[in-house]
Parts: C-alpha cells; sequence; structure tokens
C-alpha cells in the first residue's frame, strides 16, 4: 500500500510540470471479439500502424477477451479502474451491452477515447434471389407476415435492433434468426437457408463477389465512394442509400471505438488521442477502411460524446419497444 | 488447365530455398505451441499474425499454416505422454495413446500418432485438390437443422462406447451439457449460470476443463499410487519407429474409415475435435475385440489422429471456398488474408489462384516436413519418459497452470483447473467416464445453437430435421447409431453361440 502511495505521489510530481503521459511499460489492447472478428482485425491493424510508423515507445501486447458478446473485455477493462496501461476496442456495445444483458459492469465503467471508423449495414438477399429493390422486399414481407427469415450475428445485438428498426418504419414482419457471426448468417443467406440478412459489407464481399448474395439498400446517409465494381459491373458506389430506395432509415452504421478505464487521467487520454489520430492519417489506415468499405471518421471528446448520446436514445427506444431494456 | 495444372504452378512457386525454410520454422514453433497445454494453435498463430503483415502473402500462408501442421502433432505428443491434450481435438488421443505409452511403449504409440496423423492430412489434401470446386456447393447444403444432425450423430456414435454404467455415462454427459451452457447465450443474447461472478461471463473453457479432468487428476492418482510412472523402465530405441512403422497397414481399415469421417467434418465444417471423438467411438464400436480399448489399443491412437488431421487439414477448404472457417485457427488465418489484402469467398480459387493453389501445394510438402521432423524426433520425446516422476510431475503442474492461466489471461481459470483436478481424481476413483462430459463440453452449446436455430426457422416443428434428404439421412445414421448396442447385441450373441459351437467341435 504504502509502495502504491509513494508510487502514485511520484507520478503525480513527474506528471505536474508537463501534464504529458508516456506509457513506460508494455500497452495491452484488449479485444472485445475472438480472434479473426471484426473489432479483432481493427485492433490488430491499428497495432501493425504504430509499431511501422513508431508512433509509441512502448511495445503492444494484444489479448482476445470476446467471451459474452464482448462482455468480457469491458469487464476486464472496468476492473482496472485508473490503469492507462489497457487500451480496449469495441464497437457500440461497450454501451449496447449493459442495456440489453445484466453484465457486470456499467458504460460510465470505460472512458472513451475516441471513434475511428463507421462500418456500415446493408440489407442483402440470396443471389438468386426474384427480389431487386427494398420496396419489393417490405411488399414480399407485408404479404406474408413473419415468413421472411433474418440472419444477423448475435441477439439483441446491432443485427436484431436494426431489423426491429426495419420492421417499425414498415409495419412489416420478419423472423430473426441469431447465429454466432456475420460470417455465418453470410454462408446461410448464400446457401438459401434464411432469406435475407443486414451483414456489413467486409462480411458479404466474397459472397457478393460470386454473385452469390446481392444487396439492396445500404443505410448510410449517402451512398458509397466510387469504387472498383465488384459483380456483374457493379461497385458499392450503384447501391442506392435506404432513404432514396423507400426505406425511411436515414442512417445506421456502427462506430469501431477506443476505451480506457474509467478514472485515467486527462493526460493519458490525450495521449492515446493523439496516437489514434495520427494512425487514422496514415495510408495504411485508408486502405484497411477502402478494403473493408467503412467510413473513415475520427471522433474524440465532445463530437464522440454527441454521437454515442444519440445512438444511445436511438437505440434505447428500440430496446424498449421490443422489452429487451434491462435496469 | 484443370486443378492439377494449377498445383504444378503451386509447386513451382514453394519449392524455393526461401519457403522451405519458412515451412520448417513454422512446423518447429508449431510443435513448441501445441506441446504448451493453454497456448494451441489458434493463439500461436495470432500472436505470429503481425509478423506476417510485411511478408508477400503466400509466404505469411505457409507461415501461419505450416505453424498449424506443427501445433497439431505437438497437441498429439502431450496427450501420449502425460495425458494432457495440448490441443482440443487430441482429447480423443489420450484414451488409448496414454495407456499405451504407460506399458513402456511411447515410442509405438507416438509413431503410430504421428504416421497416421500424416496419412489423414495428405488425405485431407488430396481431398481439397480433387474436389475443390464441388465440396464448395456441398458446404453451402448445411443449415441449422444439418450441423444439429451432425452433432447429433457424433453423440450417438459416442454413446454406449465405455464399459461404465449408462446411467453414470448420462450423469457426466448432462454436467458436461451444464458446464458448455455457462455464460452468454447466442440466441436470447442472455447469460446463463454465471451467478454474477464476472469470470464466468466468458464461459468455461473447454481446455481449462480438459487439462484439469485429464492432467491434474492423472497427477493425483500417480501420487496416490507411488509417486513413479510405469512406463520409465522403458528403452527407447529408434528401432522401435520403424517397428511401429512397419505395423501400420493392419489399421488400414480404421486409417480409410477415420479419414473419410476427418474430411466430412472438416468440410461440414463441424470441426477436428468432433472429428477425432467420432472416429474413436466408431473405431470402438466396429472393433471385434473390444477388450483392449482404453488399456492402449494402436487402433485407439490411429482412428482419432487420422481424423482430427484430415479434419483439420480439409477445414481450410469452407474457409477458402466460402468463407467460412471450419476451425478456431482456420478463423484466425481467415482474419490474417483479409488483412493481406484478399478476400475468403468463392472468388478466391478465381482471382487469386496462384495464391491458393501455393497454399495447397504448400499444404503437401509441409505435411510431409511435419512427418518427417516429428518422426525423428520420436525418441527425444520419448525419452522424456524416463525422467524421475519426482522432476517431471511439478514440471508438468506449472505447465498446466501456466497453459491454464494463458488461455484468457485469468487466474480464476487456475482454481478452476485445481477444481476440475479434483473432480478427474474423484470421477476415476468411482469409476465415472469423463469422455462423455468433454465431449458435451466441446459440442453442447453449438448442438443446442444449432436446435434452436431450427425451432426457430420451422416454427417449433420437429419435422425440420427430415425435411431433406441430406439432414433426414444424418439423422436416420445418428438414430441407427444409437441403437446399435441393442442391434449388435442380437447379432453378437447368434456369432457366440456359433463361435462356442466350433470350439466345441474343435474339442470333439
Amino acid at each position: 500500500m504504502l509502495k502504491q502511495i509513494t508510487l502514485a505521489m511520484l507520478a503525480t510530481i513527474a506528471a505536474a510540470p508537463a501534464l504529458a503521459f508516456e506509457p513506460a511499460r508494455p500497452v495491452e489492447f484488449v479485444v472485445t471479439s475472438g480472434p479473426g472478428g471484426g473489432t479483432d482485425n481493427f485492433a490488430r491493424t491499428v497495432q501493425s500502424i504504430i509499431s511501422k510508423h513508431k508512433l509509441m515507445d512502448a511495445s503492444i501486447v494484444v489479448t482476445n477477451k470476446g467471451g459474452g458478446s464482448g462482455a468480457e473485455g469491458f469487464v476486464y477493462a472496468a476492473g482496472h479502474k485508473g490503469d492507462p496501461y489497457k487500451l480496449t476496442f469495441g464497437t457500440n456495445n461497450e454501451y449496447l451491452l449493459p442495456s440489453v444483458a445484466a453484465v457486470p459492469y456499467k458504460a460510465e465503467d470505460l472512458t472513451p477515447v475516441a471513434a475511428l471508423a463507421l462500418d456500415e449495414f446493408l440489407v442483402w438477399v440470396n443471389g438468386e434471389s426474384k427480389v431487386d429493390d427494398i420496396k419489393a422486399f417490405v411488399a414480399a414481407a407485408k404479404a406474408e407476415p413473419k415468413a421472411i427469415q433474418f440472419g444477423g450475428s448475435q441477439s439483441k445485438d446491432t443485427d436484431q435492433i436494426l431489423v426491429s428498426t426495419i420492421a417499425d418504419a414498415t409495419g412489416a414482419e420478419f423472423r430473426y434468426i441469431p447465429f454466432k457471426s456475420g460470417g455465418e448468417a453470410a454462408v446461410q443467406l448464400a446457401g438459401g437457408h434464411i432469406d435475407a440478412n443486414v451483414n456489413n459489407p467486409n462480411e458479404n464481399r466474397g459472397q457478393w463477389q460470386a454473385g452469390m448474395v446481392k444487396p439492396l439498400c445500404v443505410f448510410r446517409p449517402d451512398r458509397f465512394p466510387k469504387s472498383e465494381p465488384v459483380h456483374d459491373g457493379k461497385g458499392w458506389n450503384d447501391i442506392p442509400t435506404c432513404a432514396e430506395a423507400g426505406l425511411a432509415i436515414d442512417s445506421y452504421r456502427m462506430p469501431r471505438t477506443v476505451w480506457l478505464p474509467a478514472g485515467v487521467d486527462e493526460a493519458a487520454v490525450a495521449f492515446y488521442r493523439d496516437v489514434l489520430k495520427k494512425v487514422s492519417e496514415t495510408q495504411e489506415w485508408s486502405d484497411y477502411v477502402a478494403k473493408t468499405s467503412q467510413t473513415s471518421q475520427f471522433m474524440a471528446g465532445d463530437d464522440f460524446k454527441a454521437y454515442q448520446t444519440g445512438d444511445r436514445e436511438n437505440v434505447r427506444k428500440v430496446l424498449k419497444r421490443e422489452g429487451w431494456l434491462v435496469e | 488447365m484443370g486443378n492439377f495444372g494449377y498445383l504444378m504452378d503451386g509447386f513451382a512457386t514453394v519449392i524455393t530455398t526461401h519457403h522451405i525454410v519458412i515451412m520448417v520454422i513454422g512446423v518447429m514453433l508449431g510443435i513448441l505451441v501445441g506441446v504448451l497445454p493453454g497456448l494451441g494453435a489458434p493463439n500461436g498463430v495470432s500472436l505470429l499474425l503481425p509478423l506476417t503483415f510485411t511478408m508477400d502473402p503466400i509466404s505469411a500462408i505457409i507461415l501461419l499454416s505450416c505453424m498449424y501442421w506443427g501445433a497439431l502433432f505437438g497437441g498429439s505428443t502431450t496427450s501420449i505422454l502425460f495425458n494432457i491434450p495440448g490441443e482440443p481435438s487430441s482429447v480423443a488421443t489420450t484414451f488409448d495413446g496414454y495407456p499405451m505409452a504407460r506399458n513402456g511403449q511411447a515410442t509405438r504409440a507416438l509413431t503410430l500418432a504421428f504416421m497416421s496423423a500424416g496419412i489423414g492430412a495428405l488425405a485431407g489434401v488430396v481431398m481439397i485438390t480433387l474436389l475443390s470446386t464441388w465440396v464448395a456447393r456441398f458446404a453451402l447444403q448445411f443449415s441449422s437443422p444439418e450441423f444439429f444432425a451432425v452433432y447429433f450423430l457424433a453423440f450417438a456414435s459416442f454413446i454406449g462406447m465405455g464399459a461404465n454404467a449408462p446411467a453414470k455415462t448420462l450423469v457426466t454427459m448432462m454436467l458436461g451439457f451444464a458446464l458448455a451452457t455457462v455464460g452468454m447465450d447466442t440466441i436470447s443474447g442472455g447469460l446463463r449460470l454465471t451467478f454474477g461472478i464476472p469470470d464466468l461471463i466468458k464461459g468455461v473453457s473447454f481446455l481449462v476443463a480438459v487439462m484439469g479432468l485429464f492432467g491434474i487428476g492423472e497427477l493425483l492418482l500417480t501420487t496416490e499410487e507411488g509417486l513413479r510412472f510405469d512406463g520409465i523402465k522403458a528403452r527407447v530405441r529408434a528401432v522401435d519407429v520403424l517397428k511401429a512403422l512397419k505395423e501400420m497397414p493392419r489399421y488400414g481399415w480404421s486409417i480409410l474409415r477415420s479419414t473419410l469421417i476427418g474430411i466430412w467434418m472438416g468440410i461440414t465444417p463441424a470441426g477436428p475435435t468432433a472429428a477425432s471423438f467420432m472416429s474413436y467411438g466408431l473405431a470402438r464400436r466396429f472393433a471385434k475385440d473390444k477388450s483392449q480399448f482404453g488399456k492402449g489399443d494402436p487402433r485407439g491412437i490411429v482412428s482419432p489422429e487420422t481424423a482430427d488431421h484430415s479434419a483439420g487439414t480439409s477445414a481450410l477448404l469452407p474457409m477458402l471456398a466460402l468463407g467460412v472457417p471450419g476451425s478456431a485457427t482456420a478463423a484466425v488465418m481467415m482474419g490474417g488474408l483479409m488483412i493481406w489484402g484478399m478476400t475468403p469467398g468463392p472468388m478466391l480459387f478465381i482471382e487469386r489462384p496462384d495464391f491458393v493453389w501455393g497454399l495447397i501445394a504448400s499444404m503437401y510438402l509441409g505435411n510431409v516436413v511435419a512427418v518427417l521432423l516429428v518422426l525423428t524426433t520420436v525418441p527425444l520425446y520419448a525419452s522424456i519418459l524416463r525422467v524421475p516422476f519426482s522432476i517431471v510431475g511439478p514440471v508438468i503442474v506449472a505447465i498446466i497452470f501456466s497453459g491454464a492461466y494463458q488461455i484468457a489471461n485469468s487466474t480464476f481459470d487456475m482454481w478452476l483447473v485445481l477444481g476440475f483436478g479434483v473432480l478427474g481424481y474423484l470421477f476415476k476413483k468411482l469409476d465415472y467416464p469423463i469422455a462423455p462430459l468433454v465431449l458435451a463440453m466441446v459440442l453442447g452449446d453449438k448442438a443446442e445453437d444449432a436446435f434452436r436455430q431450427s425451432m426457430l426457422m420451422s416454427n417449433g416443428s420437429l419435422t425440420i430435421f427430415w425435411s431433406n434428404p441430406l439432414v433426414g439421412g444424418i439423422m436416420a445414421l445418428g438414430l441407427l447409431m444409437l441403437a446399435w448396442p441393442v442391434v449388435a447385441k442380437a447379432v453378437g450373441l447368434r456369432g457366440i453361440r456359433r463361435g462356442s459351437a466350433t470350439t466345441h467341435s474343435a474339442k470333439l
């Protein structure tokens, strides 16, 4: 105890004049998904960019704590209150999970550092489906309530919330079937076992290339930027936004976020924010974002807070309507 | 140009000093992580992944896939020598491999395991070469009902295989199912059986359970029996390796059956663990003389090893062709593929044939390199058993606990290992079988997810399991397996009667 106090005092003295933070030992990147998941690719890309451009002197250890839809990692970080060596990578699941499951941490147990990108959602159907646009899709769903099977990753998570939002906006009724990952939902759709999914671009790209699935619309405020054609002469830019195609949902996206435990110094938050800002300005980052069809958008401080507040409000409306809210 | 032409191009790419050196390094690293329980292939490959970002994709995938093969071989080594499976898929190898090593035939057990593993892996690669275009379409037919049917078949082919009382088997299997439900539930998104303990959110790791039940449990028993390994007097000679090699053709039938099981489970993709258990169960069921199973029957080593490796190899095909990983390690490699700028999926074969066929060629060579490397080091591994128990015992305990910690960097898991160790000890003392518990833990939550997804798809009607010839066929096979002991008894009784009649006449 005495040692800790002395260390703490020393740290304050050292930090006081410059108010700067510089990691003095290895930093742990806590990944709230299993190896190979979307968050895992995100964290490992950031790691490789940091070490390639030497943006940080301390070394990095990546650990996967993806149990319980990522709750494992957030609980772990929450348990290291005030520890600036636990940088946690996630999505909006940080503040979503405590609302839908009795997980032993609160959204406030982590300090937001930054969001680096927004991942998109699309409505996909099987490549041989007769339906070619979202209007026809909704009409088909209305004709036969609960006949259309929507697959998605996990339960009461981003995918199911979006399906519920679509149902609410159109008055159609769907059946939602949760799978372990978006990858599984992609293969089930390619095999024609389910009727649709709301996968991220990266999860369905391979199947789209082969024409096994096709996109109907994307939940972006504007179309994707121009890119190479993916299948049959069509590229990401040719996909209409859902709003322009007649489905009144302007935007539904998932941020790629980075967190520290609560109670860390403002100086530590500022340090990582600067490092991540530099990461987001590299060529490698643009390549990663382009490859995975995400949108690079650096948000920190008040911007990020405002984004979270908006996102949480939207999500809570759905949770309340479906009766999923846990409190 | 057919697949064969592509393959030759692949060999041309792969056979360079640079790539061969990478293969050897990969295999060696793989053996290392495979031997250390808890580290395992998925973790090892993740650790290596950042190093590959600067390599060209073909070298990178060769390094990672060779590490995978090495880890599969390394996993069998500890199963046989210490009853600690380094990999989940080598659990079934402990059933007969460890008893054989204890009988003083460690070299024989290791050689049989490595050889059959090599054969299984090569069979898997040949299958990929020949069937890559067709298999991708077959795997697409699998949905939740089909998956459930496959898991059902795995359970069914395992039930009744033990000499234990059926009630005891049922008890341990149910305990396994209960342990598998701990943590987040995919279908409802809620937490189950976590009792508010944060460390239980991630669920109970199957590896933690196995290390405790087998590793610690076995050490407790050994300690009770007088602090020694029975195998220590065994002499280790290189000749034994050759002897065991000569023995191999005798198990041709077992190898063929296990290869088919492995390939099927790798493609579908139910994974190598299910494959090795199913293969062991079937080897036992179809054996005429079951008395040696569990005591060091060579077929009990050859069957799970062959199936494990052919499934492990075949699992790469759905990853490349469909973008659906057949095993945890394949999932990590898929993440690597995306980082290197490739999209796993049906178009990969068309867009990057150089990469795909380079990988396939490296699978042929990598496995040959791996078999040669492990075979030449068999006597070395086997001689570990000659080290006095007072030295090896504590080392094993240290390896188990550090391994348990490494799985999730959780100290809680170390207590769990201890708990499972005591449970394993009690199970052995009271003659409860451990295998059904392990099987239920591995496949329990997958089977549950598949079943509940099927029920969602069919609105709660069980007829979905008979809705097409594929799922109906697998279910029928499963039911047949379940009923087999009864059928075999009816048939077997006649056989015995006839058998005793002939001995009678011989005497007369």
